[in-house]
């Protein structure tokens, strides 16, 4: 039973470790070859997530359930969605090197195995195993300052982050005498038991996980390290591996801590809206664009906080919900960036857009429809994420928090129309260099993603609306 | 099924969007799909429009209720709907919008030599956005094509617009946006009230008393904007002076009257007592709107900004019909909608064609056109009189009668409210003096040409209408007759009843 319920991991950790060999093996370049293969052990994988059964293995560390397959599908995709961008990215940077999808492959085992864990030591070794496989991913470029500037930065502030959540884990062993959810859950449904320590426990938990999804207070890494990572690093940055440390924080709060809401409550609406107020404002005076991605992420992150703090079914499934758009259009948003490349030179600054719906109206008509999502206009699969997330607000009556929240939003569509504006209303710059079809498909995908939502948001509502029910049984 | 045998709504909604994708993938030189880019939007949107005409013969307007009813399964286990119908309010709406679109292709027609694919994308989606608006029966859906108009309008404002563009279509954007996301909340939280944002369920759906301030409040911040009523205005003059004349006529046409129509679908039948208790208010917003902004027009030296601030006052005549809440003044202000969005619609196309021959609109820079456009000046009158509000012209029968209802519920307000018309008269026949009279004192003014067959073409169905609304006004007024009573009776039924009675939904 243990090995049919990690059988996705465990195949893809088995994969990851051929395409290694594989890699090693061979003599000449193979970059491409082990993107490929990469690209199909993730399908694998998902198609083993799928069909996987349900239930709790390894002594109660390691649940699978309908939340975990949610999560773990999504943290696929978005994977397979960064290895497809660096294919071009790559080999323009001179990054052609076979570990690059393989340390992804770690990563991303890493983040499903967060997605199941149910303990809390199965969540950090998750956690550590994404982690540094990302570290590395952060400084791939290691001729280029900004780059091992970023995967340094990223190590020892990611590793204050482990120290904080591992302290936080063992005060709350500490005083509770356990790392099992289901158990501690027991444990801590007697008010009487709870003692101060073990809040002081769960409040170091959250902040080495609010560090993992860059919210405010955690955040001060992000910008830095979004720009210095090679561009397709940071689309993995900012997509899966935010997804499951959610998750992760969902999950851990939901479950073991779920009789605490009230004490955890205060503390992720402060997160959040310190989140939405940062990601609004700090956003609006960037120059570089990933660096203004970095706070819109942290915005977003901010909204999904929203979701969380409700603490309810309907607050989860706004969190997944929101997830789901926000990968898909934050993908697409690097793809636009990545294809910004002129005589070779890959640009960063959002002036380089100028009259880009003259020079190239495609992949202007899809970063405007990444950024009207990410603002939040209706039809864009962004609205609905906003939607979902505050319907749980206005359920839970926590009317400061949706007020704050649409505010901020409103705030936050300054800048991203802003680009728009240097894209339909400057004076046209040089064209880009002709897109490869790589990216082409990626910007299309999540932009018809983005688009289409609307017509059938069913299945992933209901998908998302059973996953959120498991975790509150 | 509904009336017509065939989902037409859904047709008016989606078509003109189908014909945007036509046009998305026209290839050729640039003057090639420039050409075809006009055609294809103009065909479109006159099929769309003698489609909608169906809506005209087989409206019943005895049935006070929704007609040609649709809905598809969306979100079903949400209450969530994909419906769409349309009322004695709203198909009106519906018509001028389908109406005023081809006009606008058309008016673009030389006017706009740049980006014409975009630009006729533009207004393609803008149609489905508006009409997809106004015959939507479910709050999300409302929701979804309200926010969504913002989308073309930004872009037909920015890219097409004056030197001004950058910051006049922000400022549109920020504006209106800030205003719908408060009603976002409100409409999740009558959603967590009702439990379906389907709108005929919600307009019978009792809501607390001291919920429905609140919601009314988060209503208002959306529709005042949208409106727009005093003192949010102030987006309104710079959208209308910096975008393309093509825009401001929708802008001004069907645009503003999305706050006033999102005033009598929501605010209004869902919240009769906040509507009855916070009505002072609306009161005071509106005549300071009337007043104040009619001054403020009589010292403009732009024409576009000019007829801008006098939008500004006819809508505050608009909402101040609304919340009398009797048959004569809701009357009066659909009338005074309609007749708004045909005559303020011509105003500025009349700006739009000296605008494209001398390419200023500094009132001072002209003078004397009587002399070299006699059938322009005669138009400029007409329309001019229309918008003063002289009978037997469209104007004159929705303030009369917003002012016949205003008399009802208080003697200032209506004499307040007739303030506007005299100041109207003021700075519009002030406007019209100094374009079309005295002495022709520039040279290029003296080369000037009157209208051309495809400027005539333009404006005849809009003298049409607005004769037709002033002389015949019953063949309009009779299609909400049936609603505006019913939806009158509803709201003081809903005064009467004790609140404990009335809090089962249907």
């Amino acid at each position: 039973m243990n090995w049919i319920l990690a059988h996705p991991e465990i195949v893809l950790a088995v994969c990851g470790m051929i395409i290694l060999i594989a890699g090693v093996l061979q003599k000449r370049e193979t970059f491409q070859l082990s993107s490929m293969l990469t690209v199909g052990a993730f399908l694998l994988a998902a198609m083993l997530v799928i069909a996987g059964p349900a239930g709790i293995g390894y002594h109660g560390q390691f649940t699978s359930d309908s939340f975990s397959g949610f999560v773990k599908l999504l943290v696929l995709a978005a994977s397979t969605l960064a290895i497809v961008s660096s294919l071009d990215y790559n080999a323009h940077a001179n990054l052609r090197r076979f570990e690059f999808p393989v340390l992804i492959l770690f990563a991303t085992v890493g983040m499903m195995v967060m997605a199941s864990a149910s303990n809390l030591m199965t969540l950090y070794v998750g956690l550590e195993l994404q982690s540094l496989s990302i570290y590395v991913l952060a400084a791939f470029a290691r001729d280029e300052l900004r780059s091992t500037e970023a995967g340094l930065k990223y190590f020892v502030l990611g590793s204050l982050a482990s120290g904080l959540l591992l302290y936080g884990i063992s005060l709350v062993y500490g005083f509770s005498g356990t790392m099992q959810f289901d158990k501690l859950a027991g444990v801590l449904s007697d008010p009487t038991k709870v003692s101060a320590g073990l809040i002081v426990g769960i409040v170091f938990i959250v902040a080495g996980l609010a560090f993992k999804v860059s919210a405010v207070p955690f955040h001060m890494w992000t910008p830095d390290v979004y720009e210095g990572a090679p561009t397709p690093v940071t689309l993995l940055m900012g997509t899966a591996p935010k997804v499951a440390a959610m998750a992760l924080l969902v999950r851990a709060m939901a479950t073991p801590f779920g009789h605490l809401l009230a004490q955890w409550q205060q503390l992720i609406v402060l997160v959040s809206i310190a989140s939405m107020l940062l990601g609004a404002f700090a956003a609006i005076g960037q120059k570089n664009i990933k660096r203004l991605m970095a706070y819109s992420s942290i915005g977003h992150m901010g909204y999904v906080l929203i979701g969380l703090a409700a603490g309810t079914p309907t607050g989860i499934r706004g969190v997944l919900i929101y997830l789901v758009t926000y990968v898909f259009m934050n993908a697409g948003t690097f793809a636009c960036i990545i294809a910004m490349r002129r005589n070779g030179r890959s640009l960063e600054r959002i002036s380089d857009l100028g009259g880009l719906g003259k020079t190239d109206p495609v992949l202007a008509m899809w970063l405007t429809v990444f950024m009207f999502s990410m603002a939040g206009i209706p039809p864009f699969s962004g609205f609905w994420g906003k939607y979902f997330i505050f319907t749980a607000a206005v359920q839970s009556g926590m009317w400061a928090l949706a007020v704050i929240g649409v505010l901020t939003s409103v705030v936050g569509a300054f800048y991203y129309i802003r680009i728009i504006k240097v894209m339909y209303f400057d004076a046209p710059e040089a064209a880009f260099d002709p897109r490869p079809a790589s990216l082409s498909t990626l910007a299309a995908v999540s932009g018809l993603f983005t688009t289409l939502f609307f017509v059938f948001p069913a299945p992933i509502v209901g998908a998302a609306e059973a996953a959120a029910k498991v975790l509150f049984g | 099924m509904n009336a017509a045998g065939f989902p037409l709504l859904s047709l008016l909604t989606w078509l003109p969007l189908f014909g945007g994708l036509i046009i998305m993938f026209v290839r050729g030189d640039e003057a090639t799909v420039a050409s075809n880019a006009r055609w294809t939007a103009l065909w479109t949107s006159l099929i769309v429009f003698v489609l909608s005409l169906v809506l005209w013969v087989r409206f019943d307007p005895a049935d006070p209720g929704f007609q040609f009813v649709e809905s598809a399964s969306w979100l079903p286990q949400w209450g969530i709907t994909y419906k769409l119908g349309v009322d004695g309010i709203s198909v009106l709406f519906v018509l001028l919008s389908t109406a005023l679109t081809p006009i606008c292709i058309l008016a673009s027609w030389e006017a706009i030599t740049t980006r014409v694919r975009e630009y006729m994308l533009a207004f393609l989606i803008l149609e489905t956005m508006m009409v997809g608006m106004f015959a939507a029966m479910d709050f999300v859906v409302f929701y979804m094509f309200f926010e969504g108009v913002l989308i073309p309008m930004y872009l037909i404002i920015g890219i097409w617009g004056g030197p001004r563009r950058v910051y006049a279509a922000i400022k549109f954007f920020l504006y209106t946006l800030a205003g719908s996301v408060l009603m976002l909340l409100a409409l999740l939280a009558m959603w967590s009230v009702a439990g379906t944002t389907d709108i005929p369920t919600l307009l019978h759906t009792q809501f607390p008393a001291s919920m429905q301030t609140w919601l009314f409040l988060a209503f208002l911040a959306s529709f005042a904007v949208k409106v727009p009523m005093w003192p949010v205005h102030t987006w309104l003059p710079d959208a209308h002076v910096e975008a393309p004349t093509a825009g401001s006529v929708i802008l001004a046409g069907v645009l503003l009257k999305m706050g006033a129509y999102g005033f009598l679908r929501f605010s209004l039948p869902m919240l009769p007592l906040a509507s009855a208790h916070l009505a002072p208010l609306m009161f005071a917003l509106s005549v300071v709107a009337v007043v104040y902004t009619s001054l403020v027009a009589l010292a403009q030296t732009d024409m576009k900004k000019l007829i801008a601030y006098s939008s500004v006052a006819h809508m505050g005549v608009v909402t101040i019909g609304i919340f009398t809440v009797n048959v004569q003044g809701i009357s009066g202000a659909m009338f005074q909608m309609l007749s708004h969005g045909v005559v303020s619609g011509a105003l500025f196309l009349c700006v739009g064609v000296v605008y494209d021959r001398i390419h200023t609109r500094e009132i001072a820079r002209y003078g004397g056109l009587a002399d070299r456009m006699p059938a322009y000046a005669l138009l400029f009158m007409l329309f001019t009189m229309a918008s003063i509000g002289l009978p037997g012209t469209s104007g004159f029968v929705g303030e009369f009668l917003v002012l016949v209802g205003a008399f009802q519920v208080n003697f200032w307000l209506a004499l307040l409210g007739s303030l506007g018309m005299i100041l109207g008269a003021g700075y519009m026949l002030y406007l019209y003096r100094r374009i079309i009279f005295g002495r022709i004192t520039r040279d290029d003014l003296r080369a000037i040409l009157d209208l051309s067959p495809r400027e005539i073409a333009v404006f005849a169905p809009l003298v049409i209408l607005t004769l037709w609304m002033g002389i015949y006004p019953s063949s309009f007024s009779g299609f909400w007759d049936a609603t505006v009573t019913a939806m009158v009776e509803h709201h003081q039924a809903a005064l009467r009843a004790p609140l404990h009675l009335a809090t089962v939904a249907p």
